[in-house]
């Protein structure tokens, strides 16, 4: 191998990192819903836009063609994001949240579509179909390889950060309680807890987490556009990620990203490969594939790679 | 005149189509108790079929259509067993997931085999549109769709009413637990509501295609809508899908007209969130139905 | 050889066994009557004999064969039919397609049947067209109890039948139960209605805590003084 193959490998691995890392947040939030409380949010996508516009809004250079002029920083920008989902998904946990999960699963997808719609309709702002672009990208100024060695660190930091904070959730009342209403809420009831409230909490936090992931892949591709959020694929790779890394484990959730990402990577270069008839055809395969990996999950694995493990009941420090 | 010609109809012709799909889901929802994400794919499939065997046999598509019927029943009896029976003791949540997978193998299945372009039934003749009255315009295919629909909805009635197999599926959809105590095999009341649902969803398919065109995503925009139609009728209750379906098109295709003022009420680009909005309203504020379906 | 016999039988739902080992009998022509306070394991009793129940242990035989664990839809096709204490019918049905599905697995013209049932349950006869759901608590009792006559059974199961009636039906249910065990067909029957239980009872076992606790003939029991404390009145 000639350095320049290597060097070549090693990009391509942090961009790897990079991606698995964004999905990586996006399963611990599905994993604060879902693992840790059973809501059943089949959403992501449009949390995903949400924050990934908002970031662009306020980040790119003013624009005749769509919302923008406010130049933030980026760290600003993805702050914003969080807030702004976080503000949106809590008047949707208003509305939904006592919904049994089919129907949790149905009203969320449906929310997301609307979102969607709206951000994709409402061109004053978002410019449409067109999208958004020019957004700016931390550590861009900086030299190749650094620039993306350094957004990869960032996401692996924010990954890192979040993992732990969840972690200490996870073991606090307030992490316990979430599973106890998952698992049992009538008794959660006849106890004096507040259980929509505690799920009200739950969805926010996943959604949050989300809207971040959205707002990160936007900068990263300093583009956002209906497309690039294909609602189908992106919420349904983090439940692939999630089911197979292991729901109700955060570091299950973290893996499931890292693992599915890169086999998703790789057959598309793999298939990238192939003539040009062939490879459209072999997209389709790719998610074909991965749907048959979810079956064989289900019906094998259900647990996952790395299992829930509940927490015992002696609390260590 | 407009209003009957370019928003009336249109949504007659679209509800008959969503109350032909929303059947289908609310008897699955009913009887096997889940969500199936993957019953817009059952549209598509069937859709595609039709289009193959016509492609095949140089006949109309209504004439083949019972022979995609069989097919897709196939498909969808085959899908069942094996993705959906291994859940049968689980809790819903474990096979809606599997049916979003479903659904994604399912339209990757069809873009592999078909592609992504469009497709159309017809082969580019235009007809004429029947005038009545100096001033009603009805194309022979909207005329041909509705009494289509009328009559396979006719048809449903007299099998749930009428047949052993129908009167077990209502039972079935009123207590699996008593029906298995009553020894009805459940399993063959299984395959039967697969055979309906699937039937129905590709009669629904071939009307949009042929009211519209083919294409592979046609399945999941179709998805929501026939949601919403089967959650306002109420769950479980085949009747009032079809009520659900007719309502849901009406107010999507009336939704667009200029009710105040010359604007549309609704810029048409947010048609599609009709469907989502009233489910959503529904959800929150009757989720039972209009027809007092199964909440679960 | 007894209709149906239980041998210490023990299981439960879920991971914590509700029956320890009972046993019971009913013999031909007999009406076999189970009391006991609440969460004595009556009602799981009878759902384990067909095959709800996860058993842990002991053995079920109908009329020597055995049919331990056997799934519900085999046990109605040897002649057990059950009749649960909620969820008995099928509301949105009506009366007619009710009965007709207590048919379900008969092969043969049953239009005679369905007559003797209406002859048996005249109310019903009024009410072919209704839906279940819209009837009073002891018609739908009616409905339910008709359903499982529908097949002729060899052993009919009854759990709690008058649970929840008013006086006038009670009475009515405990007349037809004698109807029915007149016409040959032994009944085994769950009660909270202690004394007038018994009293159509040709025998009856007392169950407490998922155990046997007494057994004997029905006036026998009726006469304990026992019994007469654990339902006061009952």
């Amino acid at each position: 191998m000639d350095s320049a193959q290597a060097y070549g490998y090693m990009l391509y691995f942090v961009s790897l990192m990079t991606m698995g890392g964004i999905y990586a947040i996006m399963c611990l939030g599905l994993n604060i819903q879902w693992g840790f409380t059973g809501l059943f949010n089949a959403g992501i996508a449009g949390f995903f836009a949400i924050g990934a516009y908002v970031t662009a809004i306020l980040t790119t250079a003013a624009s005749t063609s769509h919302l923008g002029g406010y130049d933030l920083p980026v760290a600003l920008g993805l702050i914003s994001a969080m807030a702004v989902t976080a503000v949106i998904a809590w008047l949707v946990g208003l509305l939904c949240i006592r919904l049994r999960s089919d129907y949790l699963a149905i009203a969320t997808i449906g929310i997301g579509e609307i979102f969607r719609l709206i951000l994709k309709n409402e061109i004053w702002a978002t410019n449409g179909a067109r999208g958004i672009a020019k957004i700016p990208l931390p550590f861009e100024n900086l030299s190749e390889p650094w620039n993306k060695i350094g957004f990869m660190m960032l996401v692996l930091v924010i990954v890192a950060v979040f993992y732990f904070l969840i972690e200490k959730v996870r073991l606090a009342p307030w992490g316990r309680l979430m599973t106890a209403i998952r698992e049992n809420e009538y008794s959660a009831r006849a106890a004096g807890k507040n259980v929509e409230r505690v799920r009200i909490e739950a969805f926010v936090c996943g959604s949050v987490l989300m809207g971040l992931a959205g707002g990160l892949t936007a900068h990263y591709i300093k583009f956002i556009g209906p497309g690039a959020t294909e609602p189908l694929t992106t919420t349904f790779l983090v439940w692939v990620m999630l089911i197979a890394g292991g729901s109700g484990n955060n570091r299950g959730a973290i893996l499931g990203a890292f693992l599915l990402w890169t086999i998703w990577s790789f057959t598309e270069v793999l298939t990238g490969r192939l003539p040009a008839e062939l490879a459209v055809k072999a997209a389709y395969f790719r998610i074909f594939l991965i749907g048959l990996l979810l079956q064989i999950v289900l019906q094998r694995y259900a647990g996952g790679i790395l299992p829930e493990r509940r927490p015992s009941l002696n609390i260590k420090a | 005149m407009d209003f009957i010609n370019f928003y009336l109809i249109p949504g007659l012709v679209l509800g008959s189509i969503y109350a032909l799909g929303a059947i289908g889901v609310s008897l699955v929802f009913g009887i096997l108790r889940f969500a199936n994400f993957a019953h817009g794919e059952l549209m598509l499939i069937g859709a595609y079929i039709t289009y193959s065997l016509m492609q095949f046999t140089g006949l109309h598509p209504l004439i083949v259509l019972p022979i995609a019927m069989l097919f897709t029943s196939l498909v969808a009896v085959g899908i069942d067993h094996t993705f959906y029976k291994p859940f049968r003791a689980s809790k819903s949540t474990i096979v809606i997931v599997a049916s979003f997978g479903i659904a994604l193998m399912a339209r990757s299945a069809v873009q592999i085999i078909w592609g992504v372009d469009t497709f159309s039934y017809s082969s580019g003749r235009i007809q004429m549109p029947m005038i009545l009255f100096d001033t009603l315009r009805l194309s022979h295919k909207h005329v041909w769709i509705v009494c289509c629909s009328v009559a396979l909805m006719t048809v449903i009635h007299l099998i749930l009413t009428r047949t052993r197999t129908g009167k077990a599926m209502r039972a079935m959809s009123d207590s699996a637990e008593l029906a298995r105590l009553t020894g009805i095999k459940t399993e063959n009341v299984v395959k039967a509501t697969w055979v309906l649902g699937a039937s129905l969803a590709t009669a629904a398919g071939v009307f949009l295609g042929w009211d519209s065109h083919l294409h592979s995503m046609m399945g999941f925009y179709m998805l929501l809508p026939m949601f919403a139609a089967a959650i306002l009728g109420g769950i479980g209750q085949p009747y009032g899908a079809m009520v659900g379906g007719l309502v849901v098109g009406l107010a999507e295709e009336l939704s667009a007209y200029p009710w105040i003022g010359d604007s549309p009420l609704l810029s048409p680009a947010y048609k599609a969130g009709v469907a989502f909005a009233l489910m959503i309203i529904m959800l929150i504020w009757r989720p039972s139905g209009l027809f007092k379906g199964r909440v679960f | 050889m007894p209709v149906l016999s239980i041998e210490n039988l023990s299981g439960g739902y879920g991971e914590a066994d509700i029956l320890h080992g009972i046993s019971l009998e009913i013999d031909a022509g007999e009406i076999v009557v189970v009391i006991g306070p609440n969460g004595a394991g009556k009602s799981t009793a009878m759902k384990a004999v067909f095959g709800l129940l996860r058993l842990s242990g002991g053995s079920v035989h109908l009329a020597g064969e055995e049919i331990t664990n056997m799934d519900p839809a085999e046990v109605v096709n040897k002649g057990v039919c059950y009749v649960p204490q909620t969820n008995n019918v099928f509301p949105t049905l009506t009366v007619h397609e009710n009965l007709e599905m207590g048919a379900y697995i008969r092969k043969d013209d049953f239009r005679p049947r369905l007559e003797e049932i209406y002859e048996m349950f005249p109310p019903l006869a009024e009410k072919k067209r209704q839906a279940a759901g819209e009837l009073s608590g002891g018609q739908r009792q009616m409905v339910a109890m008709g359903k499982a006559l529908m097949l002729e059974p060899t052993l009919l199961m009854l759990d709690e039948p008058t649970a929840g009636l008013s006086p006038i039906y009670r009475n009515e249910i405990f007349q037809i139960v004698r109807q029915i065990n007149d016409s040959g067909v032994p009944i085994l029957m769950v009660e909270q209605n202690a004394k007038q239980s018994l009293a159509v009872a040709s025998r009856g076992y007392v169950l407490v805590d998922g155990q046997n606790r007494t057994t004997g003939k029905g006036t026998d029991l009726l006469n304990d003084p026992e019994i007469a404390k654990m339902f006061l009145g009952g």
